[in-house]
């Protein structure tokens, strides 16, 4: 076996799966919560690249260093975002909250398709390019068979994030909130609570963090469509569903594993059955282990 | 409310009335295509070349001392409007057709004209089978085939670069990866080894993988089937690797935006493309007149579309009138001088005499090789 090869694919798959982890916790962190699958997520992403296409290109006739572009771009992708997702869960989800659970779910497909053609028509259905912003970065010279600086960057990055994400679920005050009405939404009602400050919270966190990734792959693939969200948004969602729907740790192993078997399954198999795997696995994972990796099983209420 | 229907009424009955003394002395010539919706711009340059043709011949007094006039129908490039746009243009009586424009609405409208026994020669419709497989005797096009491009990217292959060892991509897609197993096919017959030959997902977050699997295999080229953002998207992930291996692909790959997204990384790309006739008389008359009567540069298959039409009116004149096995005779044996070059139709119903060449990326731009075929 080659194990040159065997490490350039798993760190192949790593980046990916960082990605499909990083949007898979925004599906993750709404279902926790309000257990609704967020289908406009995907398109959160996509809103990202754009808007971060967008302010780089403001920036950049202006003048900007290329590495400044990046953050600012970033930043201002992320704010963005955030603000497209709270006002999606208004719009969309709050006064669908004592309908059935079909409702919300048949307006989150309705929005997603609403915000693809929204940037389809205000913006354009080429692909635009994406700035380079990212600087050599002369330690990986000698390892840059396995990873580049883009791969890099989203590696940090993705890691970071979900670092900060950790910290802020475990030990802030908002973080608590959060679990609490995860846990019982009417007990934490009870407790003085304010949840729908709690489900606007995590629509923000959520789609702050699609929008980090929306940034990362368009500057590491060079391009932005507003048809982008689409495939990604579903490779996370079976993410979520794999490394078990509500877990925080569970979104970022299934992202991991998925991405890590996609690339293996390119590199000893044949690229015609990446997207076969993937659905396959999450077919897989519904039969024999519905509640995914680290899901916990829950018991039915009748 | 009355008042207005009975007026249309006889509105519609005088130009009913009227159609017929109308049809005396005019020839109609059918356009098809998307001259609206989100693919116009698909069509609506092959309607300006018609109509620039039919005017230049109505000035000269016409063919056979009648008036030539233009009826258009708007498929929107949608292979369900099509056949209704079909029915029209054949109810309308017109002498031939020149569309559709898209291969799909082609596909849709063919068995209607050929149960109207009626010509249509599209400019733009690329899918081999149309005319390969021999089962449209009354089609024809202006345009190369799919396969005829991979004639030419294979003999590049392995008479200029000399490979041993080939990879190819595709995108999964009809064009893409018909494109990639036509030359495998050409190839593989001529001993060159096929070292990969797989599917990439165009939309997929990373492609690092498959790049990573293309260095192994160690190809002399890549021959990449599918379009300009897929192509884009896998130089880059390629060049970012460090794998130098030169990357042909087919015509939906020489596209300025291809230039722009991958900018220094697309340096040494091949492509394959009509052949650059710009400097041919008919080809700036044709140019011109477009600049003078539209204001713009002519758009995609502007052309073909011109070439198609002048073909069309030639061989009105050389038969006589607008009989449809007399047409087809004149079609396939006589040259009919046009912005492409000097073109007639050969028996499957393709256009011969026209040229494609190898393109590559030389500082920032596509330039022609010397490297060219042409159709017979």
């Amino acid at each position: 076996m080659d194990v040159q090869y065997f490490i350039e694919l798993f760190f192949s798959g790593l980046t990916r799966g960082s990605i499909y982890a990083l949007i898979a916790l925004g599906y993750t962190l709404v279902y926790g919560i309000i257990e609704l699958i967020n289908f406009a997520h995907g398109e959160i992403y996509m809103l990202g690249a754009f808007t971060a296409l967008l302010v780089a290109g403001v920036l950049g006739i202006m003048g900007f260093p290329a590495g400044g572009i990046l953050v600012v771009a970033a930043l201002a992708a992320i704010i963005w975002s955030a603000a497209y997702g709270f006002t999606l869960e208004k719009v969309a989800y709050k006064p669908l909250r004592g309908a059935p659970r079909l409702s919300p779910l048949i307006s989150a497909i309705g929005m997603s398709i609403f915000l693809q053609n929204y940037v389809l028509l205000a913006q354009t259905s080429e692909y635009l390019p994406f700035p380079r912003l990212l600087p050599d970065m002369e330690f990986l010279d000698y390892i840059d068979n396995i990873m580049g600086p883009s791969d890099f960057l989203i590696l940090v990055c993705s890691m970071l994030a979900m670092v900060a994400l950790t910290i802020f679920i475990r030990y802030t005050k908002m973080g608590k909130a959060m679990r609490a009405t995860a846990q019982n939404r009417k007990m934490a009602l009870l407790l003085g609570i304010n949840a729908d400050r709690i489900i606007s919270l995590t629509f923000i966190v959520g789609s702050s963090l699609a929008a980090l990734g929306g940034v990362l792959i368009a500057s590491h693939m060079g391009q932005v469509n507003f048809s982008i969200g689409f495939l990604a948004g579903l490779k996370a969602f079976t993410a979520a569903v794999l490394g078990g729907i509500g877990s925080i740790p569970g979104a970022v192993v299934g992202g991991l594993v998925l991405g890590i078997a996609e690339s293996f399954t390119t590199g000893y198999l044949s690229g015609n059955y990446e997207d076969a795997l993937a659905f396959a696995l999450l077919i897989f994972i519904l039969i024999f282990r519905p509640d995914g990796i680290l899901g916990k099983a829950k018991v039915q209420k009748v | 409310m009355k008042k207005g229907i009975s007026w249309l009424a006889a509105a519609l009955l005088t130009t009913a009335l009227a159609a017929p003394a109308l049809a005396e002395d005019t020839i109609k010539i059918g356009v098809q295509g998307a001259h609206s919706g989100d693919l116009a711009s698909y069509g609506v340059p092959s309607l300006n070349a018609a109509k620039l043709v039919i005017e230049e011949a109505n000035a000269k007094g016409g063919v056979l001392g009648k008036k030539i006039e233009l009826v258009a129908q708007d498929d929107q490039c949608k292979p369900e409007l099509a056949t209704n746009a079909a029915t029209k243009l054949i109810s309308d009586g017109v002498a031939a057709v020149m569309g559709p424009i898209c291969s799909g609405p082609t596909n849709a409208a063919l068995p209607m004209f050929e149960s109207a026994k009626l010509i249509s020669i599209s400019p733009t419709a690329t899918t081999p089978a149309l005319t390969l497989e021999g089962k449209h005797p009354y089609f024809l096009r202006t345009v190369a085939h799919d396969n005829a491009q991979a004639e030419l990217t294979s003999g590049y292959i392995k008479d200029v670069i000399k490979a041993k060892k080939v990879a190819y991509l595709h995108d999964n897609g009809e064009y893409g990866k018909g494109f990639a197993t036509q030359n495998r096919n050409i190839l593989e017959k001529a001993g060159i080894e096929t070292v990969l030959f797989e599917a990439v997902t165009p939309d997929a977050v990373d492609f690092s993988s498959v790049v990573r699997k293309l260095r192994r295999a160690k190809a002399d080229v890549l021959v990449f089937g599918g379009y300009q953002p897929t192509a884009s998207k896998l130089v880059q992930q390629m060049r970012r690797d460090r794998v130098d291996t030169p990357l042909m692909g087919p015509d939906g790959v020489k596209d300025e935006t291809f230039l722009k997204m991958t900018g220094k990384d697309s340096e040494g790309v091949l492509a394959s493309y009509p052949k650059d006739t710009s400097s041919l008389d008919m080809y700036k008359k044709a140019r011109e007149a477009h600049v003078k009567q539209f204001g713009t540069e002519p758009g995609f298959g502007f052309y073909n579309a011109y070439a198609a039409m002048q073909a069309i009116l030639k061989a009105i004149e050389t038969s006589g009138g607008t009989d449809t096995a007399k047409l087809l005779e004149a079609l396939k044996s006589n040259e009919v001088d046009t912005p492409l070059g000097k073109l007639s139709f050969n028996k499957s119903g393709d256009a011969a005499g026209l040229g494609l060449s190898v393109y590559v990326v030389k500082d920032g731009k596509f330039v022609e090789t010397d490297h060219t075929i042409t159709l017979h």
